[in-house]
């Protein structure tokens, strides 16, 4: 085991903002690229179902 | 044989694979999380600190995985880009459109990543060594590429402009390696030895190999995510996209 | 033979018809050589360290600027679906058309360069191999521009993107071609990054056109 406590995990052998910089933009990333992509999907089958309706009153 | 050939030719068109990779994305985000949870834990739990550099080596975790993935996923969305020339298959492009972001982005973190390496390690943010300033025209070339296909409106002009950059840009990438490496040496002034330890410790591979493996699976998972996306955008007007369930109900 | 000689006579022909085009490029390389020294302070030494860095920067800037009017106007009045349907192979057109670029906007800041390299402090025997790194990089400027003017032809915002696209891949040209005079003076000797840029020149003549006339079909289909 690497660390004694939780406080010293953090601290990284003051290395903290380094370490911690490098991986919470990394961990940010990750998250918002899929929320993003997800988005992208949710948008144009929206638009697409909102086409559907639009079909159907005209046939209506 | 033959019959092989055609089950690949029917999954390459973006009917039968829009449902196919909606199937596949779960698992891959399963391997994600899985491979993710297991790195994570070797790198701050398992690998010892480092002798000289201390707890501030551990960003190698992510770097060295990131700056992997993002010459590998430019090779991969060439070799789309390829096939989509050659063969005229719509899937192609597409997926070469997808990838594309990913792969920015992973030159980002790594250039990121080696920014937050550079400065406790070397004492700056920002060193013209050889191998960041390649990461950086390797950035350079993805904006490129997304700038080229964002700024073409008609999606298979975009897609076969955007093939011909991507393979210009994969012939071109080894030459500025080199020549980015020649001038380095040339201006001794400035380079710093990035050379491993030989006596890099074993738990550390291990920790760069698995760490390697979740960035792999995360981004054929957001790829995926988006060429289901980029699909939908790009045959609104079919029969098959207005009889998907998820538009009907 | 006689076809790419043709395009060449006749693109040579229309840039003398349109003087201030070439021109204006020529004083932009002449304008933006002479704002360093202006912004850095005119210690000799200091100016012939950086003088081929500055020299090859600004001819890669300056090219960036005639690229645009490669195939536009051609595009533009239909000569260019014209050049397509003709029974003339392509790449040979192509290549002719890039030629004559070169003659318009490389060759003259290869015979400027060194005047302007005076104004930097290099002597005589830095001034020539200047030249020579020129002669062999700026055909190499061209090759590689044409790929991204034919990719970008028509596209919104084209003049900017072009840069974004081929600025990147102009890396190992400014690189050699600065190189060598800076090894030069150095006293190491310009021979090994001259002859690393005369291949690029040769696999950038063969492969350059190819790629041209593939993403100028792609453009116009």
């Amino acid at each position: 085991m690497n660390w004694g406590s939780p406080a010293e995990f953090f601290a990284m052998g003051g290395y903290a903002l380094y370490v911690w910089g490098s991986f919470v933009v990394c961990a940010a990333i990750m998250v918002m690229e899929p929320i993003l992509a997800r988005k992208r999907q949710k948008d144009i089958l929206r638009t697409l179902r909102r086409e559907r309706i639009a079909e159907e009153l005209d046939n209506q | 044989m033959s019959n092989r050939l055609i089950n690949w030719f029917k999954f390459a068109s973006p009917q039968s694979f829009y449902p196919l990779a909606g199937r596949m994305i779960p698992w891959f985000w399963a391997l994600t999380a899985v491979f993710g949870a297991i790195g994570l834990w070797i790198s701050f739990f398992v690998a010892p600190t480092d002798a000289v550099q201390g707890e501030g080596y551990r960003i190698i975790f992510i770097h060295v995985p990131a700056s992997w993935m993002s010459m590998f996923i430019y090779l991969v969305m060439a070799a789309w880009a390829g096939l989509g020339l050659a063969l005229n298959t719509r899937l192609s492009g597409m997926m070469a459109q997808a990838l594309a972001p990913t792969g920015a982005l992973m030159a980002f973190i790594s250039l990121w990543t080696g920014a937050f390496w550079g400065k406790p390690m070397w004492g700056t943010w920002w060193v013209w060594d050889a191998r960041l300033t390649s990461e950086l025209i390797l950035f350079f070339l993805y904006i490129g590429f997304i700038a080229l296909q964002a700024a073409i409106d008609d999606p298979r002009r975009a897609d076969k402009a955007g093939a011909v950059m991507a393979l210009v840009g994969v012939v071109n990438v080894p030459i500025i390696y080199f020549s980015v490496k020649w001038w380095n040496t040339l201006h001794q002034g400035a380079s710093v030895s990035m050379t491993k330890s030989p006596s890099m410790a074993q738990t550390m591979l291990w920790g760069m190999l698995v760490m390697a493996l979740c960035f792999w699976m995360y981004s054929i998972a957001v790829a995926l995510m988006r060429v289901r996306a980029i699909i939908l955008e790009r045959e609104t007007h079919t029969e098959w996209v207005r009889e998907l369930p998820e538009v009907k109900e | 033979m006689s076809a790419f000689l043709a395009i060449v006579r006749r693109d040579l022909l229309l840039a003398m018809r349109r003087k201030s085009e070439v021109l204006t490029a020529l004083f932009f390389f002449i304008i933006v050589v002479s704002l360093f020294p202006l912004g850095i302070g005119p210690e000799p030494a200091l100016l012939k360290k950086i003088a081929p860095g500055i020299l090859w920067v600004a001819a890669l800037l300056s090219t960036m600027l005639s690229l645009n009017r490669l195939f536009a106007t051609d595009h533009a009045d239909g000569t260019l679906e014209q050049l397509v349907l003709s029974p003339t192979p392509l790449g040979l057109l192509v290549a002719g058309k890039i030629g004559a670029h070169w003659l318009t906007s490389g060759l003259p800041l290869v015979l400027l360069a060194p005047v302007l390299g005076l104004q930097f402090d290099l002597d005589t025997s830095a001034l020539g191999i200047l030249v020579v790194a020129l002669l062999l990089g700026t055909p190499l400027l061209s090759l590689i521009g044409a790929i991204g003017a034919a990719l970008t032809l028509g596209v919104r915002g084209g003049g900017v993107l072009l840069s974004l696209l081929v600025l990147p891949l102009y890396i190992p040209a400014l690189i050699f071609g600065a190189g060598a005079v800076e090894a030069h003076i150095s006293g190491l000797g310009a021979t090994g990054h001259l002859s690393l840029l005369a291949a690029l020149l040769a696999l950038a003549a063969f492969f350059a056109p190819w790629a041209t006339t593939a993403a100028l079909r792609i453009a116009l289909e």
